[in-house]
Order: structure tokens, then C-alpha cells, then sequence
């Protein structure tokens, strides 16, 4: 078994106008730029994206978003970028916002097989509108449907030809249960290693999660603005 | 003292050792600064992480560990990290002790409004829904007026909610109140603030603890 490709666009080919995918990603926290890069070559249109955010202006998925590729963006927090903004106001962009949870879960579920279920999250609240509620134990919940995506776009730090794959600090974010939830994974990673390479006690994504694997390159890996300690500070 | 920093010190006299904390954007973030000594709290981040440390020295930022917020942080001994899905079952799942959040307004039943702002275009709760509906105890901290004066505490919340019936406490620059189900407990007001004055830039009308105390730092 080899799962390796040689790169993002020996792959890309199979994504086409009108899919769904799962992108990972925090922020610019683990984003899978090789692929968003190949995507951005090939110009597929009307996707559908599934990411905790839109990514910013002028990278991660924010790419995309410029390039006007993305019809639905499904997010739980967008205040990061002003374009996605712009085309949400006028219309040109659909947006679904989801519960950071209960987008996490949606994807948790349709990867164990679970076609809904029931979350307090969110009861009460615009995002419980029109939606089925059921009492359990004297408290109302919500029906949330899983979510699923034709594919996902993971990016991993390290993995190997069977598609194992270990994450790097916060940069693991949804890429782990993403993973699990399309019909078509591909993963980028920083390193790729030899089989046995990998702690088998440490692997974080099991390989028969993934589809196809392959080692990016130049990564940016950009960070957003934060305070910072002075030395003095101790 | 500064009023934000007054409303931080009284939230971390809320803190016990051992418990699991998610502090939201704002004023939750200077809470760590004061926790009384000799506690351990363990801070987590619903991206992924619990055990954050400080914010990282210039120049040895990394760009794989990032706080809810996306700003760069560093981790401490023992520091775990997740994916979502876990996180979200901590938060969810009702393991977390203590989540601190800011709003824009409470009601007398601890109804929580704090993502969307009126007028502008929503930008998403993040994991704010979650956490209020799944964290044993949820504390607002808060300015207890907006900035025009008018009252954040009030009968009925009109701003979207956030969650429904979810808030515990409300620590503000001038008192201390509990939700209860009688309605809202005044039992601390910030030094030379009478209960009065509370009341008089709070809608509902307050109960007062019989043991009404000011609040110490």
C-alpha cells in the first residue's frame, strides 16, 4: 500500500466545481497551503468550504474567497477577514455560522457513522431556529444533522506512506476529526517518514483515514499579531 | 484601581485549585495575572490546548501554538494538546469547572447575549454557545454599564442570546451579583458604591444579600 502523490497538483484534478470540503485550519493555524495554492491554479468554482474561519485577507482559505471560487462558506467565527465580509453584505457569498462545538461534533458524528444528534448548545438562539428540540432529562436540545465533506484537505506535520499522520501543537485543531469526515482525504505534511518512522503510541490520525499523502513545500506558516513579553518581564 | 482590573482580581478570588478554566477575549484574559497564591488552574484554549502558558517572548513566537484568540502563546510543564473534537467534548461534556466570558447583555433569568453587535454583520459565537451551555459555572465579567451609560444588566435581553438561562455570576467594576431563581442577588458592591447606585444603573430590581459585603482585593 502507497498512498503517497507527488504533490498537490497530482491530486487536485479530482476536486471539482460545485464540492464540499473540509479545510482545517485555526486562524492561520495549520493551514493546508499547498493544496488551497493548487486549488487557486486549477480555479475551481462554487465550492463549498467548511472551516472554523475565512481564513484573512490575502491567505489560507481567504485565497479562495478573493478569487471568488467559494460559493457557501461554513464557519463559526468570520471577523477575520473584511472581503468575506464585503461579499457577504452584498450578497455575492453564502455564510452558515455554527456553534465552534457543535461544527466540531457535525463532523465527529458523520465520521462514526452518526447521522444527527441531539445538543443543548445553542437552544434558544438563532442557531436553534427551525430546528427539531427534544427534552432529555428536563433540558431541551437541539437536533444538529452530521456534516460531511467530499473531501478534506488535512495538513499534518509528520506522516508516512499508509497515511498516518501526527499533528504539532495547536496546529492539530479540526484537521483530526476532518480527517474522518470526507469521502476523499488528502493530506499534506512537512516530513514525510519511513513506515515504523512514526511513534505507532503517538499516531493522532490512523491511516485509513487518508486518501492520499504527500510532503509540501514552502511552507509560509504566517502568525497573527499578539502581545509579546519583554525579557525584562521575566 | 482600574476598572477592568478591579472586575479581573474579584473574578480570580472565584478560583479554586484544580480547576479546568476557558477565559474569553477581553478582560477574562487578565484574569490569570491575579489568581491567589499557592493554586494551581489549569487554563485551557478550545483550539486545542490546556496548560497555556504566558505570551511568548519577540522573536520566539510559533506559528503552531496559538491561543482561541489566534495570538501566539507558549506552553507550561504538564500542557496537553487536543483536537477539536476533544476540546469540544471537555467543554460540552461538562468537564470544564469555569468558563469567564464578557457581554453585551444579561437578563435577571441569565439569559447571555455577547456575539452578535447591533447594526453590524454577525461575525459567529465562536465557541461561546458551547461554553456556556456545557461549563458547570459561567461567569460574566463585565462593565456593569455600556459606555453611553446605559444598562448591560436588564429585564429581558434584546440583543441575540447567546444561551438561554446559563449565567451564575455577574462580576462588574461595581458589584458582585448572583443568578438565582428568585432573580439577581446583590452580594458585593465595589468600595464607596452603595447598593443604590448599583440599582439605579440596573434594570431588574436586585435582591440584596443579607449579608451585602464590599468587595475586597
Amino acid at each position: 500500500m502507497d498512498k503517497r502523490v507527488a504533490n498537490a497538483d497530482a491530486v487536485i484534478g479530482r476536486v471539482r466545481d460545485g464540492a464540499t470540503i473540509l479545510m482545517g485550519a485555526f486562524g492561520l493555524c495549520g493551514v493546508p497551503e499547498n493544496l488551497i495554492s493548487a486549488l487557486l491554479r486549477q480555479g475551481t468554482k462554487n465550492l463549498t468550504v467548511v472551516s472554523n474561519n475565512p481564513g484573512t485577507d490575502g491567505f489560507g482559505v481567504g485565497l479562495l474567497i478573493e478569487n471568488r471560487q467559494v460559493k457557501k462558506m461554513i464557519a463559526s467565527y468570520v471577523g477575520s477577514n473584511k472581503f468575506f465580509e464585503k461579499l457577504v453584505l452584498s450578497g455575492e457569498i453564502e455564510m452558515e455560522l455554527n456553534p465552534q462545538g457543535t461544527l466540531a461534533e457535525r463532523m465527529r458524528a458523520a465520521g462514526a457513522g452518526i447521522p444527527a444528534f441531539f445538543t443543548p448548545t445553542g437552544y434558544g438562539t438563532m442557531v436553534a431556529e427551525g430546528k427539531e428540540v427534544r427534552e432529555f432529562k428536563g433540558r431541551p436540545h437541539v437536533l444538529e444533522p452530521s456534516l460531511r465533506g467530499d473531501f478534506a484537505f488535512i495538513k499534518a506535520w509528520k506522516g508516512d506512506r499508509w497515511g498516518n499522520l501526527v499533528y504539532r501543537k495547536t496546529a492539530r485543531n479540526f484537521h483530526a476529526v476532518m480527517a474522518t469526515a470526507a469521502d476523499y482525504v488528502i493530506a499534506e505534511v512537512e516530513e514525510m517518514v519511513d513506515l515504523g518512522g512514526l511513534d505507532p503510541d503517538g499516531v493522532h490520525t490512523p491511516g485509513i483515514f487518508v486518501d492520499a499523502i504527500f510532503q509540501g513545500t514552502n511552507y509560509v506558516k504566517p502568525m497573527e499579531p499578539g502581545p509579546k513579553r519583554k525579557r525584562d518581564e521575566g | 484601581m482600574d476598572k477592568r482590573e478591579l472586575i479581573a482580581r474579584r473574578v480570580a478570588q472565584e478560583m479554586r485549585d484544580g480547576y479546568y478554566v476557558n477565559l474569553g477575549i477581553g478582560i477574562p484574559t487578565l484574569v490569570p495575572n491575579y489568581l491567589p497564591r499557592g493554586i494551581e488552574v489549569i487554563m485551557q484554549s478550545e483550539n486545542g490546548m490546556l496548560g497555556i502558558g504566558p505570551y511568548p517572548y519577540e522573536g520566539e513566537e510559533d506559528p503552531d501554538l496559538v491561543n482561541a484568540g489566534k495570538e501566539p502563546v507558549t506552553e507550561i510543564p504538564g500542557c496537553c494538546y487536543f483536537s477539536s473534537a476533544d476540546s469540544f467534548a471537555m467543554i460540552r461534556g461538562g468537564h470544564m469547572d469555569v468558563c469567564v466570558l464578557g457581554a453585551l447583555q444579561v437578563d435577571e433569568k441569565g439569559n447571555l447575549a455577547n456575539w452578535a453587535v447591533p447594526g453590524k454583520m454577525l461575525k459567529g459565537m465562536g465557541g461561546a454557545m458551547d461554553l456556556v451551555a456545557g461549563t458547570k459555572r459561567v461567569i460574566v465579567a463585565m462593565e456593569h454599564a455600556a459606555k453611553d451609560g446605559a444598562p448591560k444588566i436588564v429585564k429581558k435581553c434584546a440583543l441575540p442570546l447567546t444561551g438561554l438561562e446559563v449565567v451564575d455570576l455577574i462580576v462588574t467594576d461595581l458589584a458582585v451579583i448572583e443568578v438565582t431563581p428568585k432573580g439577581l442577588l446583590l452580594r458585593e458592591v465595589a468600595p464607596g458604591i452603595t447598593p443604590e447606585a448599583v440599582q439605579k444603573i440596573t434594570e431588574p430590581a436586585l435582591l440584596r444579600a443579607p449579608d451585602l459585603k464590599t468587595i475586597s482585593i
